[in-house]
């Protein structure tokens, strides 16, 4: 028996309305991609959506408060907002070079989260 | 950062960069490409880098560096190049005036307030954001109201919340990251406001940064009136009827501290009118050439100054033109004239450049006035070209090649973006 779910694909700027047949999370049918890549991102929001993180962590030592990181992959979508919190514990020391890692394994999901910038000591 | 001349600072240089974002570094790296030898930049923060440095989410890159990177990475790998060029980077100035003779007048931490003599000026300040006063939003005046993008600042750079309950209006890209940025630093969202009937940002956007987190998103919707003595209180907001006007009996009270206004980017030209170049009404930035002239000799000018972008790998690709036209302009080469002026036609608001030549290839870069899909690009009757979509949002890019000009001898060409005839079809 399959169910009808509407998703919003995020790979480009085109944002298709995706509307998707799935029999659990075994997708059966994409409609609405204007592009192979819709089907792709179908399969894995339906079944395991991901989101690139973001964030900034507190950095002494800097000309600036806040060093910008990001996770070098996709997360799970619910372990997002628990992952700023706890990046939100941390409390670096300048200096620090782009692709650094600040949090190996972050919650164990083994997603590494590393510095998009390099800041020197000030 | 090299310690650069420790007491005083050249009196002449090729080129004078004014700005160190991501167009004024693009500029300088093309400045020594087109043939300068020596460049300065000057920037007002401590660092260049420009907005990118707040910028801090993904999207920078996929076209210039063919791979995608968050925005101080962006500005890092630029600020490279901008380096390894020899190029002098005087950050903590700020350029007072710019005149005729291109004496640039700058006033710095380290050197006082001096004078440079430029061999060519481009014109490389960025935009400014669209404040409350922009828009005339009734009520009082406490603390707690600002624009997103120094919200942005404040909590990416900076390292401080703006707020603990924070209204939003416009949906604008920078307003909808904003929100994002808020919720993941521990900030409540109470929701984003849009006067129109639709998101101004991409749809992408919309998904990742407020349904993912279940911010709402109030179309046709703005803030009548804003409360509070000392800090915001609260806000009014009040759907619109058609013709965009509050319809007041329906407004309803929002408790907020603060209200983050992403309402648009103005292209900062002060330099530009004291230096009285000739502007474009509509982008309200200089009108330019094909090498990024403005109406003043070897005044050039690139990135947000002329025209909002939206990408800034457009940014950094038409700044190396316009670093390239002041390098070869400060050693003496003028390139030939443009003879072929561009008109805004159907469905196209803007177009920069302004004029082209029939000798080189171009990249025009274009708004449209309204969404279509499919639809076909038209310069005059010499040339076509199907889209798949356009969006007000979106700026087109198109090379213009020399053979699509051939058959073409006015004076003046006319850009058009139509409808498809035959729909549908890829």
């Amino acid at each position: 028996m399959s169910e009808t779910s509407h998703y919003l694909c995020i790979n480009c700027p085109l944002g298709c309305r995706l509307e998707v047949d799935a029999d659990g999370d075994e997708v059966v049918e994409v409609r609405g991609n204007a592009c192979k890549r819709g089907v792709e991102f179908a399969r894995q929001e339906h079944s395991d959506p991901r989101r690139m993180v973001t964030t900034t962590v507190a950095i002494r030592g800097a000309p600036v408060a806040r060093l910008p990181v990001a996770t070098a992959e996709a997360l799970p979508k619910d372990r997002v907002v628990d992952l700023c919190r706890a990046l939100h514990q941390l409390r670096l020391e300048a200096p620090v070079a782009i692709g650094d890692v600040v949090l190996a394994d972050a919650l164990g999901t083994g997603v590494d989260v590393v510095a998009t910038r390099s800041l020197e000591r000030a | 950062m090299p310690d650069l001349h420790p007491w005083e600072l050249p009196r002449r240089y090729d080129v004078v960069v004014v700005g160190g974002g991501p167009a004024g570094m693009a500029a300088a790296v093309g400045a020594c490409e087109g043939g300068a030898e020596r460049v300065l930049m000057v920037d007002r923060e401590h660092e260049a880098g420009g907005i990118l440095q707040q910028c801090i989410h993904h999207g920078f890159g996929l076209h210039h560096f063919k791979e995608e990177l968050t925005g101080p990475g962006y500005a890092q790998r630029y600020l490279e190049q901008v380096l390894e060029h020899d190029i002098d980077v005087l950050t903590d100035a700020y350029v007072l005036d710019v005149d005729a003779s291109r004496s640039v007048s700058v006033l710095s931490g380290r050197y006082g307030r001096t004078s440079v003599d430029a061999g060519a000026v481009v014109l490389a300040m960025g935009a400014r954001e669209r404040t409350r006063e922009a828009i005339r939003i009734p009520g009082t005046r406490p603390s707690g109201v600002m624009t997103a993008g120094f919200a942005q600042k404040l909590v990416n750079v900076a390292g401080y919340l703006p707020g603990k309950r924070v209204a939003i209006l416009g949906s604008g890209d920078i307003g909808l990251i904003m929100a994002r940025r808020l919720v993941l630093e521990g900030v409540e969202v109470v929701g984003v406001f849009e006067l129109m009937p639709h998101a101004n940002g991409l749809t992408r956007n919309v998904v990742q940064c407020l349904h993912d987190f279940d911010i709402p998103l109030h179309l046709s919707t703005t803030v009548v009136r804003i409360h509070g003595s000392e800090r915001v209180e609260k806000v009014t907001v009040a759907p619109v009827d058609e013709a965009l006007r509050p319809r007041m009996h329906e407004a309803w009270d929002v408790d907020c501290d603060t209200l983050l206004v992403s309402i648009g980017l103005i292209p900062d030209n002060e330099l530009a009118r004291t230096l009285g170049v000739r502007l474009d009404p509509v982008t309200t930035g200089p009108v330019v050439s094909s090498t990024m002239e403005t109406s003043r000799d070897g005044i050039f000018a690139c990135g947000n100054t002329v025209h909002i972008h939206d990408l800034v790998d457009w940014v950094s690709q038409e700044s190396r033109l316009a670093g390239e036209g002041a390098g070869a302009y400060a050693s003496g080469r003028r390139q030939a004239h443009d003879n072929v002026r561009l008109v805004p036609g159907t469905n196209v608001r803007s177009c920069v450049p302004h004029t082209i030549t029939t000798e080189r290839e171009h990249t025009v870069y274009l708004r449209v006035t309204q969404s279509l899909a499919p639809c076909t690009l038209r310069l005059g009757d010499v040339y076509e070209r199907p889209l798949r979509y356009v969006v007000p949002g979106e700026m087109v890019t198109v090379k213009v090649r020399p053979r699509f000009l051939e058959s073409f001898h006015g004076g003046a060409l006319r850009v058009d973006v139509v409808p498809r005839e035959e729909a549908g079809r890829e």
